[in-house]
């Protein structure tokens, strides 16, 4: 992001995007450019803003070239100033270009304004590179290195006297040959893991769970652009808590009472036998219609959370889906002080929105 | 195998071959950029800043996706400027390199030599730069968002310049004051002067000369076509929308050329690409990549118009077409196909005609005289029409006064509609009256009232355009404070 264009590709895409000049919002279409990747066409949008002018309406009269009768069609979207060759090839099956996660990331970041996330120094563990930097006597050909070996044998020429200047022909022996070896670099290496928590009690409707769903595919991808691995895992709780695979997390319904705590003490289990926090930057989210036991399994919360799990985790966030039942837990959640600790209702669909720039926006 | 390659030596052989042939140009000089920086030079019409605004983003987004894509690859751009700028894409093969390098000659030579340039400010570059500084300084202190929404208002108008004036007015005749008069009064002796010239008498003159001044006293005396420059001088502006508004006339009145050439710029440059390259400039191992690369500059997509094409096809056409003496009365006057396609009185005249047509013509000119029957034929030209039964575009026709009908008048005031001033203070209100030059084809309404609004926030008063709809009925639409109207007007009487 260093050309000056850049920012006012920057005001561009605010533009487009509504965030600001509503007025020009009357002037904001979408041509598409036709591109190759690979053997596919591919539909890539491109947004333009056209200022009113002057100008003929009506259809077009035109001039073209080339072959054919009173008929033929031309191809052509109306206006002889676009870019590409659309058109012209009837039924090509076309792709819609997507969006690489990063750029998807990367827009979030700018629509909510994110701050990037700062990784906790975790130093301790260091993830390893490989480069060929070293140099060894014996080793497979593909490795072989041949200045080194070359300067090997001419040394050997000269110290024993069979190099002869007006014909030089360096001929390596086997002692002479060198290999190119690798060595292990240190290099600090950020993981992450999040730990996802859902209530999946009689109370938790299918529409509460989209809600969740959709919510945790943006909590991911904004992890996933910060972080060289990702290791998601799931738990669902209604009275007992168990762990199980995202599939299952996003369909699973069960009915019984609900005992928050129970999905608590899983994830703190989890953590302290497989994940090092020391190591690690473990982010967990916990989703409920609010709705707990009795006041003791509150208690056992937030003794769970102050004392096991916010010293370890980055982040731990609460999202409240609308229940008809009261807002029990996120009151009881609340009454911890913790910057690490978000608390956050989501009614619909809007607050969704709302909801990711809570839980992402403090850079945790 | 790559070889290091003096870049210097290079273009100063193909220079060299370049002058050899004929050519005249400023010094130019070459930038080499990776693909991302030539893309924001790109957006910024090839200087290497301008006034920050979100439309140069817009155009860089674009070329960024398109080179992502692998639509396109930036041949060549070089600034009309002294010395002119020009711009090598890093990754370019060492073929494509000579290509563009040979093409900007043919651009400079032209930029240079032709007379619709003449009076263009070959200081652009520290002009583009000096613009950039003054709006940056009104950004600051007014605001992002008001200079930006004034700024758009004036772009919205920016084709609404005289293209007949040689080069930008900048002090224009000021208009006659008002005359001093004296009342007519009927002679009479002084002592009965009050009895025939009664005060009555006197105040219905004076109500009819002011009549009569108000008649004739509407400005601009004359049609305005430079609406910008009416605007500049009687709009009510601050002096920082003055700034900007005689920013955005100047870079319109500097384009204006490129836009009136650019069939002949094309067709030129690539003219003598191809000659240097082909005699002069290509190793015979660069020859098949090189036919390749110029190929996709004059292919034609989809039945479109290539103005590269068309402009180099004609150059050759007219060059061959002197060679061989096809041209004149006699010629003109022969019937017969096969006569003229024989016809060859071997004058020699092709070259020194092409370098002649290129210092005097401007598109319309170039059609007007260049595009003949016989080159429309060969080249397979067609009219298209939309057909409303199919939906679609389609071939209408082969009729060459049809064709070249239509190519002139897509070229004429580039395409865009003619439209004056006609009423700075219409009703005596101060609103402004424009009047668009009906030739056939009507406005586009909706860009029109928007164009209309903009006008507004410039003008500060309501403001009006005359046009025709559909051949025969006067319409004036309007913008003022209760926003767009139109009205039907009677019809002019038949001359």
């Amino acid at each position: 992001m260093s050309l000056p264009i850049q920012q006012d590709a920057r005001r561009f895409r605010q533009i487009v995007r509504g965030k600001v000049r509503e007025n020009l919002r009357q002037y904001i279409s979408n041509s598409e450019l036709i591109g190759r990747k690979g053997r596919d066409l591919v539909s890539i949008p491109i947004p333009h803003i056209q200022l009113p002018y002057f100008r003929f309406g009506g259809r077009l009269k035109g001039v073209g070239q080339g072959e054919g009768e009173i008929g033929t069609p031309v191809g052509t979207d109306g206006r002889a100033d676009a870019d590409g060759s659309a058109g012209d090839q009837p039924g090509a099956h076309i792709l819609e270009v997507e969006l690489t996660l990063e750029e998807l990331a990367q827009i979030l970041g700018e629509e909510l304004e994110l701050p990037r996330i700062r990784p906790k120094s975790k130093n301790n563990v260091m993830g390893t590179i490989t480069r060929y930097s070293g140099m060894r006597r014996v080793g497979p050909e593909s490795l072989r290195y041949f200045k080194r070996t070359y300067r090997e044998a001419l040394k050997r020429q000269l110290a024993s006297g069979t190099y002869d200047p007006a014909r030089p022909a360096i001929i390596p022996i086997r002692d002479d040959k060198r290999y190119r070896s690798w060595k292990e670099h240190p290099v600090p290496d950020n993981n992450a893991v999040v730990i996802y928590m859902m209530d999946v009690s009689g109370s938790m409707s299918d529409r509460k769970k989209e809600l969740v769903r959709l919510t945790a595919f943006w909590i991911d991808t904004w992890l996933q652009a910060h972080y060289k691995n990702v290791i998601t895992r799931y738990i669902v709780h209604d009275a007992i808590a168990h762990e199980v695979d995202s599939r299952t997390f996003y369909s699973l319904r069960e009915s019984g009472g609900t005992r928050i705590s129970s999905a608590y003490e899983l994830c703190n289990h989890i953590i302290h036998r497989e994940y090092d926090p020391a190591a690690w930057n473990l982010y967990s989210f916990h989703f409920s219609d609010g709705e707990n036991f009795d006041r003791d399994d509150d208690r056992r919360c937030l003794e769970l959370l102050a004392e096991e799990l916010l010293p370890c985790l980055n982040l731990f966030c609460y999202g409240q889906v609308r229940s008809y039942y009261g807002n029990q837990f996120y009151d009881t959640i609340t009454k911890i002080e913790d910057e690490k600790l978000c608390a956050v209702k989501i009614n619909n669909d809007e607050e969704i929105y709302t909801a990711i720039k809570t839980f992402l926006g403090k850079g945790y | 195998m790559t070889r290091l390659v003096d870049y210097r030596e290079l273009q100063d052989a193909i220079e060299s071959h370049a002058r050899e042939f004929g050519l005249d140009f400023f010094e130019v000089r070459f930038q080499m950029l990776d693909y991302d920086m030539l893309n924001q030079v790109a957006a910024y019409d090839g200087f290497p800043t301008r006034y920050p605004h979100w439309r140069f983003g817009m155009e860089y987004e674009r070329l960024s996706k398109s080179y992502a894509y692998g639509l396109h690859r930036i041949y060549e751009m070089v600034t009309n400027t002294d010395p002119c700028i020009a711009y090598l894409l890093a990754s370019n093969q060492l073929v494509d390199q000579k290509l563009v390098m040979a093409h900007v000659c043919g651009h400079a030579d032209f930029f240079k030599n032709n007379l619709w340039f003449a009076h263009t400010n070959r200081k652009m570059l520290d002009e583009m730069a000096n613009h950039a500084a003054r709006i940056r300084r009104h950004v600051e202190r007014y605001g992002l968002e008001e200079v930006e929404n004034f700024l758009d208002a004036c772009l919205s108008l920016d084709n609404l310049i005289d293209i007949h004036a040689a080069g930008i007015q900048r002090r224009p005749q000021p208009q006659s004051g008002p005359q001093p008069h004296r009342l007519y009064k009927l002679p009479a002796k002084d002592y009965m002067d009050s009895f025939i010239n009664p005060p009555e008498f006197l105040a219905a003159q004076q109500a009819r000369y002011q009549q009569a001044e108000q008649q004739r006293k509407h400005f601009p005396e004359e049609p305005e076509r430079d609406v910008l420059l009416f605007l500049l001088e009687n709009a009510p502006l601050e002096n920082w929308q003055h700034d900007v508004l005689d920013i955005v006339r100047e870079e319109a009145y500097y384009f204006a050329p490129q836009r009136q050439t650019k069939i002949m710029n094309e067709g030129w440059a690539s003219y003598i690409h191809t000659n240097l390259m082909t005699r002069s400039v290509l190793e015979p191992d660069e020859l098949i990549d090189y036919a390749d690369h110029h190929a996709g500059t004059v292919a034609t997509h989809g039945r479109h118009l290539n103005p590269y094409k068309l402009g180099l096809e004609l150059f050759r056409d007219l060059e061959e077409r002197w060679d061989r003496g096809a041209f004149g009365p006699e010629y003109e006057a022969c019937d017969d196909l096969k006569a003229r396609d024989e016809w060859d009185r071997r004058l020699g005249l092709g070259r020194e005609k092409v370098f002649e047509v290129r210092l005097i013509y401007n598109d319309v000119g170039f059609i007007d005289e260049f595009l003949t029957e016989d080159f429309a034929r060969q080249h397979r030209l067609f009219s298209y029409d939309y057909n409303d039964v199919t939906n679609q575009y389609e071939i209408s026709g082969r009729e060459f006064a049809e064709i070249k009908q239509r190519l002139l008048f897509q070229l004429t005031n580039f395409g865009h509609p003619i439209i004056d001033v006609l009423d700075g203070n219409y009703q005596n209100r101060g609103e402004l009256y424009l009047l668009h030059r009906y030739e056939g084809i009507d406005l586009d309404i909706p860009y029109a009232q928007g164009t209309l609004r903009n006008l507004y926030t410039i003008w500060g008063r309501p403001v009006h355009v005359e046009t025709v709809v559909e051949d025969k009925v006067r319409m004036l639409f309007s913008y003022g404070p209760e926003g767009d109207s139109r009205e039907k007007l009677e019809e002019l009487e038949e001359e």
